[in-house]
């Protein structure tokens, strides 16, 4: 039974935090290129439009959710299952969800590039 | 850093929320979070310019710089999986360093976009009005 806790609130940290990533990343492409924006509108500009963004907003809540989803899931599972597992899925996650929502092109070298990771990072965080 | 500053400030519980604040007080919790909301603030930045895709594996080298810190500064011992988990993480930013990083929209954030790509800069722009993420046409 603690399993399937522990499943679950893995899920919700690799679900939320993935929404989140793509808000984030979103919001940013709203924003559009910082340093150019900086150089010409001041910092002021920038961080007031990154703040004013409802993108950025519900990113930021999203990450929060994921936040306290990783402390349930501590609570219940060991840290030596729950980091890696959420890490890794999220990425493979983010590179699914980049694709649907932001139309990234994720050509196959993405795709490794992303296994790679998942699959570097469960290996170092187990 | 925030763990070293959370041991030092000991355990915080609901009925004494001032531990809160004595914990933010503690110079190693401290710089924790200068360097935390400093990560954030690049992270956004690399945001605004690249993918996603492209960002993600590489701020994963932080998992691999913090395995050479544990393994050279604090003589932790690591293991031979680890470093092959290290090897992939290198190996997978390696492949992604060498594409491109950001994918060309119209009239996107990207500097001399190509007019090509089917994609999204009506669909972000739609999504700025109604302040609903996500919503396909």
């Amino acid at each position: 039974m603690k399993a399937i806790y522990t499943w679950s609130a893995i899920l919700a940290i690799v679900f939320a935090s993935v929404v989140g990533d793509v808000l984030l990343a979103r919001a940013m492409k709203q924003v559009g290129d910082v340093g150019a924006l900086w150089r010409r509108a001041g910092l002021g500009v920038v961080i007031g439009r990154t703040l004013g963004n409802t993108n950025f907003l519900f990113g930021v809540t999203a990450m929060a959710v994921a936040f306290f989803s990783l402390l349930f899931a501590l609570s219940w599972g060991d840290v030596s299952l729950v980091a890696p597992a959420a890490a890794s899925l999220t990425f493979i996650g983010n590179a699914v969800a980049a694709r649907i929502f932001l139309h990234e092109k994720v050509d196959r070298r993405r795709w490794i590039a992303a296994s790679l990771v998942a699959a570097g990072v469960a290996l170092l965080a187990g | 850093m925030l763990s070293h500053g959370m041991k030092q400030t000991g355990s915080i519980s609901l009925n004494h929320l001032q531990g809160v604040i004595f914990a933010v007080l503690n110079p190693w919790v401290a710089v924790g979070i200068l360097l935390l909301l400093a990560f954030f603030a690049t992270y956004m930045t690399a945001l605004s310019w690249a993918d996603l895709t492209y960002v993600l594996p590489a701020t994963s080298l932080g998992y691999v710089l913090l395995a050479l810190v544990a393994r050279f500064m604090l003589h932790e011992h690591v293991s031979p999986l680890r470093w092959l988990g290290i090897a992939l993480i290198t190996g997978g930013v390696g492949f992604v360093a060498g594409g491109p990083e950001v994918t060309k929209h119209p009239h996107g954030a990207a500097p001399g976009g190509e007019p090509c790509a089917v994609t999204a800069s009506p669909l972000l722009a739609k999504d700025a009005r109604n302040g609903a993420p996500g919503v396909e046409v």
